[in-house]
Order: C-alpha cells, then structure tokens, then sequence
C-alpha cells in the first residue's frame, strides 16, 4: 500500500470537511494510504505572501519540514487544496534555487528545532497522484456506478497547473487530467474552456462586485455548456461558486442552479460510496437534482439554511460596493 | 617548467596592435601594449613592436609587408579582431611579402578583452598576457602548404522547394549536372500550396510552375523525387551520396500521367501534407495537377492491395500497364563535388498553443489551412468559408506570431508572418468583404514595397489590434458573444482589454525546423543552432556556406525566409558552387589532426566524437586515420585521444602549451634555459 503524507490545510478541516472526508473514503477504497502531517500550520494561503514575504516562506517550510520526518519510499506530501499546493511547491522551489533564502528560512526553523533540505519531499496535488500513480486503468477497475449521462465541466482554478515547476501537468493553458479521469468514471465531460479562469479567490473579501464577475462568468459558462455539475479540485473555487452563487444570482438577475462538487465527491459515487459519507448534502445549491441523473438517490441538503442565512446577511453589504455594470464598458462594437 | 622554445636568437618577431578605432583602444592602452612588446619580449625574438589605427586597412598590411621585407621578420603576431574576421587578411598580407601564410597568428583583444572589459588597466595587462602567449605560440609555427583536391562537376541539391529549385536551375543552365532529390511526390515546396505571393499579389502557381517544368524537363538535371538522402561518406569536391529512392510503384517511363488512376482508386486518404488537412487524396496520387514530375506514387499504408490483399482497380483500369506492385526501394549511389541543402520548414503545432483553440474550436484555422483555403485549386475552390464549408465568415481575427517571439514556443521572430497576415487579410476583405482585425505585437515589414503593402491593407479598412492575444474562447460572457469565437486582448495602444467576437481565426503559426532537421545535419556533417536551424559559416560575410567546406544551406533550412530571400540565396550558392567547379581543385586550409599510428591503440573513442565525420577506422591495423580532405582541424579528437597519438596543425601540443606558458607570461619571470645558453 503506497504511503502518502497528507498536508490537508485549515480549509480541509473546516469549510471543506466534504474534500477531506471523500478523499479519505476513496483513499482506503484505492488503497493508499495517508498519514497526516503532524502538528501542521496555516500554509499562508494567497494573502500572507504579500504581507511578509520571508516569514510566508518559514512558514511553509515548517510543514515542509514536518512532512520530510514522516516520508517514507514516496516521498511525496499531498495537498488536495490549490493553494496549499503552490505554497508548498513554491516554498520548496524557492528554496532550492535561492540559498541565501535557504539559510533564513532554516534559521527561522531552527528556532523551533526543525530543518529543511529542500528538495527532500516532492510536493503534488491529489489529482496528481490520482491520476498518475494510481492510474486511469486503476480507476476504471473500481467503478461499480457509472456516472454516465451526467454532463461535468472540470473546472481547475489558475492555481494548479501554473506555473508548473515540475512539468507535472500536460498543458498549463489547458490541463486535461481532471477530463480523462471523469471519463473514466463515466460522466460526459465537457470542453470547459473556463477551466484555468479565476474564480475569484479571496476577492470576495475585497472587492465584492469584481468577485461576483468573475464567479458569474465560470457559472454561466458551465450553465452555456449545459453541464449538470461543475467539478472543482480547490475549495476555494468551491466555496466561491457554491456559497456565492445565490448572491450573484440577485446581483445579476439570474437563476443559476449550479451544483459544484468535489472531484473526490464524484469519484466516490462512481466508486459506489454512499453520498452521506462524501459529504454531498453539505453543499449550499444542491447536488441532489443532478445527481438523480445517475440514479442516486435525493440527498437533505443540509446546507439549505445556512444559504438562506448567508444571503441574508450578505444583502446588506452589497449596497456598501459599488455594482459591476451589466456590460462591460470598453465592449467592442460589433460591424 | 617546460622549456620554452630556444629559438629567441633564430626567429624575428614582428608584433602588432591594432586600435580597431575605439573598438580597442578605447579599452586597452594599446600603446602601452607595444611599447611593453617591444621591451619584455625583446628576447623572445621580438625585433618590432607597432600599434596602428586599423591593421585591416590596407595601410596597415603595408606596414606588414614592408616591416616583413626589410627587417626580415620570419614571425608574425597581429593582435586585433577574432581570427574568424582577420585571420585570413593577415596571412595573405604575409603570402605577398614572402613569407609563409601560416607563420602569422592572429590574438583577439576585441572580442574577448576590450568588448568584455570596462576596467582599463585589466584589459591593457590582460592584453600584454595574450600577446605574449601569441609570440610564445608563433615560434612553433611552421611553414604549411595547402592540400588541392579537384572538384567533381556534379551538384547534389536536397529538397525541391523553391530555394533548391532556383539553385538547381542556375547550376544546370551553367551547363553542369544537378541531383535533385526530393522527400515528397513532387517538387515545389511549400510555395506550391499558396495561392498569392506577398506583397505583389502575384499568383503563385504562375510562377512556380514554369520553373518546376523546367526542373523536370532540363537535360542537367536528375530529379529524384520520393527519395530520400541516406548516407553522405567524403569530402568536398568528392562526396559519395546514397540515395534512398522510395517504391513509387509506377512504371514511370510507361506512365502518361493522364491520372485515369486517381480517378479509379476508391481509397479516399484525408491529405494532411499538401493540402494541411483540409482536403482528400487518393490512396495512388500526386499531390496537385500541376505535379512535376507528373506520374503519381502508391501510398502504400493506405492502399486497399496492400493493407488486404484485394482491389488492384488503378492496375485494372491504367491503359499503358504501368502500375508495378511488385517494385521495391532502390538504393543510388551519386559521385558529386558539392551538396546545396535546401529542406525547408516546418509549421509548429499549433494545437501546442492552447489557449488559442486550435484543434478544440472548429473555425481556428492555421496559415497553411488558409492558404490551401483561400487557393482557387483548394478543396474550397478559393472560397473563404467557416469549417462546415458553406458559411462565409463576416468578421475574421488573424493572430500574428503564434508560437514566435515567445519563449514558451519559439523565441525567434518567423519572419514572414507580418507580411503573410496582411495577405490574408487582403484576400479576406477581397473575397467576402468580411470585417478583419490583425492581432500583432509589432509589423514587421522590411524588404522592398512590403511597407507599401501594409499601407494599402491599412487604407482597405483593416482593423490592427497592437497587443499578443491572451485567449481565444467560445465561453461566450456578453451579449452577442454567443456561438462566436471570442478573442481576449489586451490593446496596449488603447491601453484596455477588449473582447472581440469573430466567426474565423487564423493563426500566424511560427515557422521551426523541419522535425528530422538535426539528424539531417549529422548526416551531412554540419552542426544547427540549440533551435535547430542549419548554422551559417558566418552570419554576415557568409551566410549561405557551413563549416563544411563543400556544404551549403538556402532557404529556411536556415532559418524563417521568405521567398524572395529563399530565390536569392539559392542563386548565390549556385554561383559559390559554379566557381567551385570552374576552379577545377580547390586548396584546403592545411589546419588538419593526424594520428601517429604507433601510439594509437585503437580504441575508437575519437571515432564517433568526430562532427565532420572524418575519422576512419582499419579493421586490419587497428588504427585510426584522419582523412586530411574532410578533417575541418576543430580538435576534437586531438584532446580526446587518451594515447595522445593525434596531433592538430597549428594545434600542436608545443604551440598550445608555449601559448599557455606565454599567457601566465612565465617568458618574464625568471630566465629560461634558453636564454641561460644563449647568455
């Protein structure tokens, strides 16, 4: 049983429990093994970067460090979340290639009794190691229900496939990873050509009219194609596209109902587990309507109050931004 | 220590430093440097010391000559340029005073001390160091004779695109023989897919054509199409060339050509070479009905006889009997003097480049899609239309440099593809009247009326776009987006992003090497850049030879041209190789490596190092021998040899380590037992 070091990131244990809980219910049914980092910490997410640049990078290269006392043959700590993922792999090319960076992030560690070589674990994502060491074939062998007429639109987030240190994705423009591996579980994968647009990240927190644009237009595109569901690999984007979804709605005027799942989540039903154990039902639009397409049966969307008490509260601070136009200023007139 | 050469008494060194303007001297205080020559050189035979403002001029070989003639120099060390510009300007200098070409050596000071250096008193004592080595060097020199080979009068030209044809012509019309071995069915290149010619519109079968009949009907020329180059042994003015010819399975001198064949054969094969893919051919074809030569060929992977045994409908229906199932490859050996390579380009794969949709979005179209597109002989019949081959487009999006300028694909500029765009966009607005913008990050438009073309697609009402498109995307977001192909810009002019919906995309692809380009080049013993184009003798002075004396490259094989450029320089290796063949012999430049084949023991190791492929191994003997005709004296082997049994010309041990002796100027630091007994 191949032993993968699980860097699972504040996401995964709070917002994104249905992430984690598919990931590791799917794990066992394929059999990998994952063992968490111990006594892990925030990984900086997209903010701290900009904050403090050094203190970012020691604070990544403790779980770096922490992941390196646990590898064994793999040698390879897993992130399932996006930006878990880049900060890790970042941290770990920076140091490699920049020695004076190096020595103060050790220095910095050292302090706490820890040490990093960088170089000594090799950081991927789980789609990755999905996809590449478990293998499609792997994966085919252990779908009992097919997710066969379900229309996905694989949607991967900027942060995975770029930039790609490591040459781990096929095409950093248009990654297709995530496309073989729904075909695999039999769903109808869609040409998504949205799949590397921003879905906002933490802009929801910034600025509120930018962020519903940019959700708006993942939605509509994935609404464009006809896809029943959208699959996401970052719970970032997840949480952008599901919680916010409502909101953007009575921005626009529109009526979007479009579920957005873990890949993990889809997996796991292709793999025949209950949607209870992968989470679904804690979703803010819920899966169920589309799920029913492949014959599972109708989740309780949990979640159902929460979205009415999100959109609620989240009325008012609208007013305070100012809202995106309707169209775009500088669109070209057509001849 | 080892002992420096003890000749300070017998040989005269004149030494001389050249300002090159202030491409030295404002570096280097080359004064100094001769005054210093001139005093701490004085006992390794430097008899004279001069600085002057251009040695190269010819002022500056003069005062060579007559220092030569009346000081009675026998050494002569120019310190100035790389010996690739003057080496060979200084050694005629000393043929005409007397003395022997080689005797002379050439020191740069430029290229790798005054263009590298700011700090002046570092360069100055830097340059006192290679001097010095120079002399050192110098007094090991010895008298060489260059080595005459004769010529053999024929030509081998590899590829029949527009460069090789123009190069075959001229050679042929000379009166001499020409080989002209093509990969394809016909020749004709990539030329022949086109249907304009920029920037004089001219139609480009009306001018190719006749020049292709003349190929295939001129009494000095042997075309060999369908065949391929497989192994190149020798040396300039005698190459030994195998050349594959593939089976055509046609007996051509049965064959009229009359095509009755083509018409019969029920094996329809999606064409993806002459017509990009875009239109059909037969199983048995010829690539277009213009095709010299005329007789088709079986493609043997997609003929029903061959893949199942049955059919045979072309040899049914062929009213001479000129279809032969039976024929096979054949090998041709070929005696010629010089080799033109003229094998072309290749289109980078534009699906590489994602997030322009090729190969995902139906209506993106590549330039050579357009081309065989907009070509009244192309499976549209020259109408521009949308891929479901009925639509006409009203709005057209061309990109330029898709894939060029960009260090994710190629980081050079393809050179035509400015030009190329404005003919599309030309032939686009002619034919359907349809809106065009050209996305481009700069017009490069150089040679002679390309401006002036530009100026006229700028007042026929195209729309220019300055910016490298980011994406190309049918996510349709605003209003009137919907099925449309949406291109994302940024106008660094406006200085905003725009989205503007088109209904057909044509991408400018970047012109790269043909696939097999380096494994060409091996084979014909001449090297490419790290891009993979053919490399050039010299980039300015000499743009159409290789290393390879004998060897010579035109057209894009060396790099994006366009066809004006590609015509120019196959006429001007014609001319190289028509001297070359008038002069009967040709004088090699006697820097050459021999092996002492007492001290060789046979390994082999230098064997396969060598790039000119000049090393040949004695079975019997067990020994090595460098063929001096095709040894270009780079040394390769000479340092590799772990025996030490080769040793270069001019690149002796005893020249290299003096050089070396001289460099750290261990000729000033304590006296040498030479000068011990001469004092």
């Amino acid at each position: 049983m191949p032993k993968y070091i699980l860097y699972p990131g504040c996401s995964l244990h709070r917002m994104a429990r249905p992430y984690l809980d598919s990931t590791l219910a799917l794990c066992e049914l394929l059999g990998i093994e994952l063992e968490e980092v111990q006594d892990w910490n925030c990984c900086g997410a997209t903010e701290y970067i900009a904050v403090h640049h050094l203190a970012s990078y020691a604070l990544v290269g403790r779980n770096l460090a922490l992941a390196a006392q646990k590898v064994d043959d793999t040698h390879t700590v897993v992130a399932a979340c996006s930006a878990c993922y880049l900060n890790l792999a970042k941290t770990d090319s920076y140091m490699r290639q920049d020695a004076r960076l190096n020595q103060q992030v050790n220095e910095a560690l050292a302090a706490g009794g820890l040490q990093y070589i960088p170089g000594s674990v090799r950081v991927r994502h789980l789609l990755d190691v999905i996809v590449n060491d478990v293998g499609l074939e792997h994966v085919a062998s252990s779908v009992v229900r097919s997710l066969k007429g379900l229309r996905v639109a694989p949607y991967y987030g900027c942060m995975i496939a770029r930039p790609d240190r490591e040459n781990r994705w096929d095409n950093v423009e248009h990654p297709v990873a995530m496309d073989r591996l729904l075909k695999t579980l039999g769903a109808e994968v869609i040409d998504f050509p949205l799949k590397t647009h921003c879905c906002g990240g933490h802009m929801t927190q910034i600025n509120l009219s930018v962020a519903y644009e940019l959700i708006r237009r993942l939605i509509h595109g994935a609404d464009q194609y006809r896809a029943d569901v959208i699959s996401t690999l970052c719970p970032i984007c997840q949480l952008n596209l599901d919680a916010y979804q409502g909101e953007v709605n009575r921005h626009f005027h529109t009526s979007y109902e479009m579920p957005v799942l873990y890949f993990t989540q889809l997996m796991g039903l292709a793999f025949g587990l209950e949607p209870e154990t992968l989470g679904i039902g804690k979703e803010f639009v819920a899966a169920g309507p589309a799920l029913s397409h492949i014959g599972v049966e109708a989740v309780i969307n949990e979640g159902a109050h929460a979205t009415t008490a999100v959109r609620a509260g989240s009325r008012k601070k609208e007013k305070e931004g100012l809202p995106m136009p309707r169209m775009p200023i500088h669109e070209e007139k057509s001849p | 220590m080892k002992q420096l050469k003890g000749q300070s008494g017998q040989e005269r060194v004149g030494v001389y430093v050249c300002h090159c303007g202030s491409n030295i001297a404002g570096v280097v205080d080359v004064q100094q440097v001769a005054e210093w020559a001139a005093e701490r050189l004085e006992r390794r035979g430097v008899v004279i010391a001069r600085d002057y403002r251009f040695m190269c001029s010819s002022l500056g070989q003069e005062l060579i000559e007559k220092d030569i003639k009346e000081l009675g120099l026998t050494r002569i060390v120019v310190a100035a340029c790389s010996p690739h510009l003057h080496e060979q300007t200084f050694r005629i200098a000393c043929q005409r005073a007397g003395l022997n070409p080689y005797l002379c050596e050439l020191v740069s000071i430029r290229e790798q001390n005054s263009w590298v250096h700011e700090d002046k008193n570092a360069a100055t004592e830097k340059a006192k160091a290679i001097v010095s080595g120079g002399v050192e060097r110098v007094l090991w020199h010895e008298p060489l004779e260059p080595l005459h080979v004769p010529i053999h009068p024929a030509t081998l030209v590899v590829g029949g695109g527009i460069a090789g044809i123009q190069a075959a012509l001229e050679i042929a019309d000379a009166g001499f023989p020409v080989y002209l071995v093509e990969r394809e069915p016909s020749i004709g290149g990539h030329m022949a897919q086109f249907d304009k010619t920029f920037p004089t519109l001219d139609c480009a079968a009306c001018i190719l054509t006749p020049r292709m009949v003349s190929v295939g009907t001129h009494p000095h020329i042997t075309m060999l199409t369908w065949s391929e180059v497989t192994d190149v042994q020798g040396y300039v003015g005698n190459f030994t060339v195998t050349v594959r010819k593939k089976a055509r399975y046609i007996k051509t001198d049965l064959c009229t050509g009359c095509g009755i064949c083509q018409e019969k054969c029920p094996k329809k094969v999606l064409d993806e070479d002459f017509e990009a893919g875009l239109g059909y051919r037969k199983a048995i074809y010829t690539p277009f009905p213009q095709a010299v030569p005329k007789y088709p060929v079986i493609d043997g992977s997609n003929c029903t006889y061959f893949q199942k045994g049955t059919c045979r409908a072309c040899e049914k229906f062929c009213p001479t009997g000129a279809i032969d199932f039976e024929q096979q490859d054949e090998l041709l050996t070929l005696q010629v003097g010089n080799i033109i390579l003229a094998t072309g380009f290749d289109l980078l794969d534009a699906r590489r480049i994602a997030q322009y949709g090729y190969g995902r979005l139906a209506n993106v179209f590549t330039s050579l899609e357009f081309e065989r597109l907009s070509n009244a002989a192309g499976p549209t019949d020259g109408n521009i239309v949308l891929r479901d081959g009925v639509t006409t487009p009203r709005t057209v999006g061309i990109i330029h440099c898709a894939g060029s300028r960009d260090r994710n694909f190629n980081n050079y500029c393809s050179a035509i593809c400015c030009m190329q765009s404005l003919k599309f966009a030309h032939l686009v607005k002619e034919r359907t009247g349809a809106t065009v913008y050209n996305f481009y990050i700069d017009i490069r438009t150089p040679a002679k009326a390309y401006d002036e073309f530009y100026q006229r697609v700028l007042e026929e009402g195209t729309i220019f776009v300055r910016g490298r498109v980011a994406e190309v995307t049918d996510a349709a977001r605003l209003p009137g987006e919907e099925n449309r192909l949406i291109i994302q810009v940024e106008d660094t002019l406006a200085g905003l992003q725009r989205r503007i919906p088109v209904d057909m995309v044509i991408l400018s692809v970047s012109l790269q090497p043909r696939w097999d380009a380096k494994e060409v080049a091996k084979r014909f013993g001449i090297s490419c850049s790290s891009d993979g184009w053919i490399i050039e003798k010299h980039p300015k002075l000499d743009p159409i030879a290789t290393m390879t004396e004998g060897v010579f490259a035109v057209g894009c094989a060396q790099g994006p041209k366009d066809i004006p450029s590609s015509v120019a320089q196959g006429a001007a290796a014609a001319a190289r190789v028509l001297a070359r063949i008038q002069q009967q012999e040709i004088a090699l430049e006697p820097v050459r490596a021999s092996v002492e084949e007492s001290r060789c023991s046979g390994c082999r190791i230098c064997n396969n190092l060598c790039p000119f492929n000049a090393i040949l191994f004695h079975e019997d003997r067990m020994v090595s021998e460098i063929n001096a005709a095709l040894c270009q004296g780079c040394g390769t082997c000479v340092a590799a040899c772990p025996a030490g049994a080769i040793s270069g010309t001019v690149f002796s041990n005893e020249q290299i380590l003096s050089q070396i002796e001289g460099l750290l100027l261990l000729n000033q630091s304590e006296p040498t037992q030479a000068e011990m007994v001469t004092a």
